[in-house]
């Protein structure tokens, strides 16, 4: 368990951490999510002790990282698989952890053999590829067979095969009762990966609730309608007590009302009850990017410049922006379409 | 955690890679190398007054290779981010650090202390037959066997200077030109620059091999009138080193790793 309470760092006149409270339960894959810049590694480096706290604290089962004895046999932390001598081997890496922490030298080979390096354990560690820097990365964080992992965008580079095992490997860890906390700035990645999602911008605290529930809050429901005699159909919705918005033709189809809080039953009903030919009634489910995006809001450190023509009104409904695939998007500096002037 | 640990932690660290090891070889080829070169090309008549502790006279390759080594095995921490996995290991900074002083300290001093020994043990079987090799005075046996004691304190300083600095290259640069600049180059400046130079910590330190006279009558190389006697001047030069280290774990536990 990891509790954080009242966390903030300070660069200068940077707020980079402000006043982030938040908790993650043991035995499950807490996400850490947030674009980039908005503090999470920064975070991840107080929880661990590197970086002091301008103010508040954190403490992993109750006590601060530093007054941890041996705290490899507490924590285990992967925060930049790049933390190692390139001359070094990743057997002699191991090595020098687990003396440190007095674990028997023997976890060496028992991690090498479960993160599958054995064969390539004696070359050095500056040759890896990062697929395999990241799993000699993983090795080190579970020398001591730790209670508490913390990963810092562990899938950042990897191929699809590497990104498989590795959420595997943390369900595995979160199943066997273990704190899994796990960064990212890929929303679909943590939808996948995450059961609990802590969520900043901008270095405060957004939401933290289940991925679930962050989900259908953030994305709400939306439905599309289309038929012959659009105008009617339109009064006919707005006299039902519902918000409808014109989208024009495109290559999503031809044009269409898009209808904002309701279900495709209330619309359908509505139609049918007027009498009204309908050729197309179906639910429109924002993309997880699309949903990040409106919780996150003015939180995005660097945004973009409006594109001409692609301008929106500043809050405006995002959502409405119908079938993005809920892909491999990346929230880095995407901000929404918003005001053109940087803040 | 106990310091024992602590020094197996970093003695693994600086042996598993390849620099130390060259650092060691380098410094031991050139200090000897160099003596034997002299012992063989010395004139006849200069032989008469080649004494161990001019033996002793190349030692500064050594030293500051070890300086060199003692510098990396900091700043490479920090250039690739191990020092944060130390941190991790060992949230203690101050003893982690110690124990790697502690650890280059000890290497830097046996390197010195073996090439000393045998700095003089082969001019002694190149010109044993014409020249004063044997132990005369104290300063004979100090500066032969008390080599390694100051490249010991010298690697210590070393340390400190790449937990404050954190860049191999400022590091490095710094303790080559002080030592090897600074200290001479102060004399430039009129009426006070010899003054000044007698406190400076590699004046002092080179004091304690320098200091008083062999049997033929050939003073030491440092400047007249120094502050301290030899062992004065090395305890004066390790005072100097302690404080430079207490301010670099100071600065090491302050701030953000």
């Amino acid at each position: 368990m990891i509790e954080a309470r009242g966390l903030t760092k300070r660069y200068g006149r940077t707020l980079a951490v402000n006043d982030l409270s938040f908790t993650v339960q043991p035995g499950r894959v807490t996400g850490f999510l947030g674009p980039n810049g908005a503090g999470k590694s920064t975070t991840m480096r107080m929880i661990l002790g590197l970086d002091r706290p301008t103010a508040g604290d954190v403490r992993i089962d109750g006590k601060r990282y530093a007054d941890l004895k041996e705290p490899l046999r507490h924590v285990g932390a992967l925060l930049d698989a790049r933390w190692v001598h390139p001359n070094r081997s990743a057997r002699a890496h191991l090595r020098w952890l687990a003396v440190s922490n007095r674990l028997p030298e023997k976890r060496v080979g028992e991690v090498l053999e479960l993160v599958g390096l054995t064969q390539v354990a004696g070359r050095r560690a500056g040759g890896y590829s990062l697929g395999m820097s990241q799993r000699l990365g993983i090795a080190g964080a579970l020398l001591g067979d730790p209670g508490v992992l913390l990963f810092d965008e562990p899938v950042n580079g990897l191929d699809p095969e590497g990104i498989l095992w590795i959420r595997q490997f943390m369900h595995r860890l979160a199943a066997e009762g273990r704190t899994v906390f796990v960064s990212s700035h890929l929303l679909s990645e943590m939808a996948l990966t995450a059961q609990d999602l802590v969520v900043i911008g901008r270095g405060r605290l957004i939401s933290q609730t289940s991925t679930s529930a962050f989900i259908e809050a953030a994305s709400g429901s939306t439905v599309r309608v289309r038929g012959p005699e659009l105008g009617r159909l339109r009064e006919v919705i707005v006299a039902g007590g519902l918000a409808a918005d014109d989208a024009p033709a495109s290559d999503e189809g031809p044009a269409a009302l898009v209808v904002h809080g309701a279900t495709t039953d209330a619309v359908g009903e509505l139609a049918g009850r007027a009498g009204l030919v309908l050729h197309e009634l179906a639910a429109q489910r924002g993309s997880l990017e699309q949903a990040f995006i409106q919780m996150t809001g003015g939180d995005v450190e660097y945004r973009t410049g409006t594109p001409v023509g692609v301008a929106a009104p500043a809050g405006g409904p995002v959502m409405a922006v119908p079938g993005q695939p809920a892909g491999a998007g990346i929230l880095s500096g995407a901000a929404p379409a918003g005001k053109g002037e940087p803040r | 955690m106990t310091a024992l640990t602590l020094v197996k932690v970093e003695r693994i660290k600086l042996f598993s890679t390849r620099s130390p090891w060259w650092c060691i070889a380098a410094a031991m080829v050139l200090t000897v190398g160099f003596v034997a070169l002299a012992a063989g090309l010395i004139t006849d008549t200069d032989a008469q007054e080649f004494t161990a502790p001019q033996t002793q006279g190349p030692y500064r390759f050594g030293f500051m290779i070890m300086m060199i080594m003692a510098v990396l095995a900091v700043t490479t921490e920090y250039r690739f981010g191990t020092i944060r996995a130390t941190f991790l290991a060992v949230p203690n900074r101050t003893s982690a650090l110690l124990a790697k002083a502690a650890v280059i300290a000890l290497v830097a001093a046996a390197v010195g202390e073996v090439a000393g020994v045998a700095s003089w043990g082969l001019a002694k079987a190149i010109r044993g037959s014409e020249a004063p090799l044997d132990f005369y005075t104290a300063r004979d046996y100090r500066v032969v066997f008390g080599v390694g004691l100051y490249y010991l304190v010298a690697a210590v300083f070393a340390v400190a200077i790449g937990v404050l600095i954190r860049q191999s290259a400022g590091a490095i640069a710094l303790v080559l030109l002080w030592p090897l600049l600074v200290e001479n180059l102060i004399l430039i400046i009129p009426r006070v620059g010899d003054d000044i130079q007698k406190w400076l910590p590699f004046t002092a330190g080179n004091n304690f091999l320098a200091a008083g006279t062999d049997h033929v009558g050939n003073a030491g190389d440092g400047p007249g009138d120094m502050p301290f006697g030899p062992w004065g001047s090395l305890v004066y030069f390790a005072v100097i080193t302690a404080a430079l280290l207490a301010l670099a774990l100071v600065t090491a536990k302050r701030r953000d790793a």
